[in-house]
């Protein structure tokens, strides 16, 4: 089985952001998507701490200290891009201004319910960060996950067994193993690796799924 | 003549009483008024309610307070970071009370109380564990939060330059959540690396304008 790697997922997910397109990118696997965004096409990324026009990591030596991103980690800034301040970051957010939040998560429901915030280990305090407002403002929320955990259990559920960040927001699923919709009538299966197939994918998904009349094989370029 | 600099940041933070609720600015240590917060340490004040959207990192500033035990609440987005741990070991032994607010609305309870708005209705944490026990509405077919405004007695807050009376410009991404905590706050007092002479910030450029600004003192880098 073909499986993707973890930034190969990513590569798949940078094919479907348009030309012009403002997007939010979430900590973790959405963060590498920027690598892979199509060079013919002019994406605007968009950090929840006050910057629209976010570029790559800084190259040694032209690292500031005040110019980071939702992660913490160091960033820059391109051609055209500004700072802002927290309400108007969060404004963008809200008010839907963002085309496309990638978002990492636990889990997803068959109705597009998303839990990313917290897995309620009782031993460490919770956190939340932007991701509420990123789920319920943006304009469209699509996930980036490993479709089962590392013990086998799937992700993309019946109803997620931990608490909801938003309920009934995502539009669209990328795995290691298959692009899915969820749509009115529930989940489809867009592509698949190859070496697997339906009724494999199936069985490593609690949700139910459909197959797309015209699906076809999920591929990615070594990256 | 109005002229709001101070001579230190001993002076900065003096008369802050205790059992304040204070808005420290920031995020995670880009933008964080570290200075003041040091200064407010030594000033012993205590049982402080602290709103910030991170809880300190290392043992400097607001790691350092709650370490010492001197913030009974902290209202905050995202606790847990990298070297959160005076945060989570003041959490683990209850001994700090936890508020936890989704980010954007931590910063729009702060608009709101600078701007004279009783509560707003958000789509975010609806239908989440965040919500439980909050007020909900429908507004053409989707259920909205009530959220009411979170004030500050006192606003720390970190700027790039600043002239005598407190208007106030940024630099980059430090500017994050310090203009809104500006004007949330009875008592705003701006730490800044540069104050220069009135009329030498282009007022097409000034961020926070200095109505919201009560105390400034330069600290340099």
């Amino acid at each position: 089985m073909n499986q993707l790697s973890r930034r190969q997922i990513a590569w798949r997910a940078a094919q479907d952001i348009r030309d012009g397109a403002y997007v939010n990118l979430g900590i973790g696997l959405p963060t590498l998507v920027s690598d892979f965004i199509p060079k013919d096409r002019e994406v605007v990324l968009h950090s929840e701490n006050g910057i629209l026009g976010m570029g790559p990591a800084p190259k040694k030596g032209e690292e500031d200290p005040d110019l980071i991103n939702a992660g913490k980690g160091l960033t820059t800034l391109i051609p055209g891009g500004a700072f802002f301040h927290h309400n108007d970051a969060f404004l963008m957010i809200r008010g839907g201004h963002i085309d496309i939040a990638l978002l990492g998560a636990y889990e997803v429901s068959e109705k597009g319910d998303l839990a990313n915030w917290t897995v309620e280990d009782p031993s460490t305090p919770p956190g939340v960060g932007g991701a509420m407002d990123l789920a319920a403002g943006a304009k469209e929320i699509r996930i980036l996950l490993e479709h089962n955990t590392k013990e086998g259990a799937p992700r993309i559920r019946k109803q997620c067994q931990y608490p909801l960040t938003a309920p009934g927001v995502v539009k669209r699923i990328y795995t290691n193993l298959a692009v899915i919709d969820v749509t009115p009538d529930g989940l489809v299966a867009r592509e698949i690796v190859q070496g697997l197939d339906f009724a494999g994918l199936q069985d490593k998904t609690e949700a139910r799924l459909m197959l797309a009349n015209d699906w076809r094989m999920l591929e990615a370029p070594a990256v | 003549m109005i002229d709001k600099q101070v001579k230190n940041v001993t002076e900065a933070v003096s008369g802050i009483k205790d059992g304040s609720t204070l808005l420290f600015a920031g995020f995670g240590a880009v933008g964080e008024p570290v200075e003041l917060i040091q200064a407010l340490l030594d000033s012993g004040a205590r049982d402080l309610t602290v709103v910030c959207n991170n809880s300190g990192t290392g043992e400097v500033g607001l790691a350092k307070l709650i370490k010492e035990r001197r913030v009974t609440k902290l209202v905050c987005s995202f606790p847990r970071t990298s070297d959160s741990h005076c945060f989570e070991e003041a959490f683990a032994e209850g001994a700090i009370e936890l508020e936890l607010v989704p980010q954007g609305t931590m910063s729009e309870r702060m608009r709101a109380a600078g701007a004279g708005i009783a509560g707003f209705y958000t789509k975010t944490s609806a239908g989440t564990k965040l919500a439980a026990g909050k007020e909900t509405r429908e507004f053409d077919g989707k259920t909205y939060v009530l959220e009411k405004p979170l004030k500050g007695d006192v606003a720390l807050i970190k700027a790039l330059k600043a002239d005598r009376w407190g208007n106030l410009v940024y630099r980059k991404s430090a500017r994050n959540f310090n203009p809104v905590m500006a004007m949330a706050a009875d008592l705003t007092i701006a730490q800044v690396k540069e104050i220069v002479p009135l009329g030498a910030l282009d007022p097409e450029i000034i961020v926070t304008p200095s109505i919201f600004v009560d105390r400034i003192v330069e600290v340099g880098q």
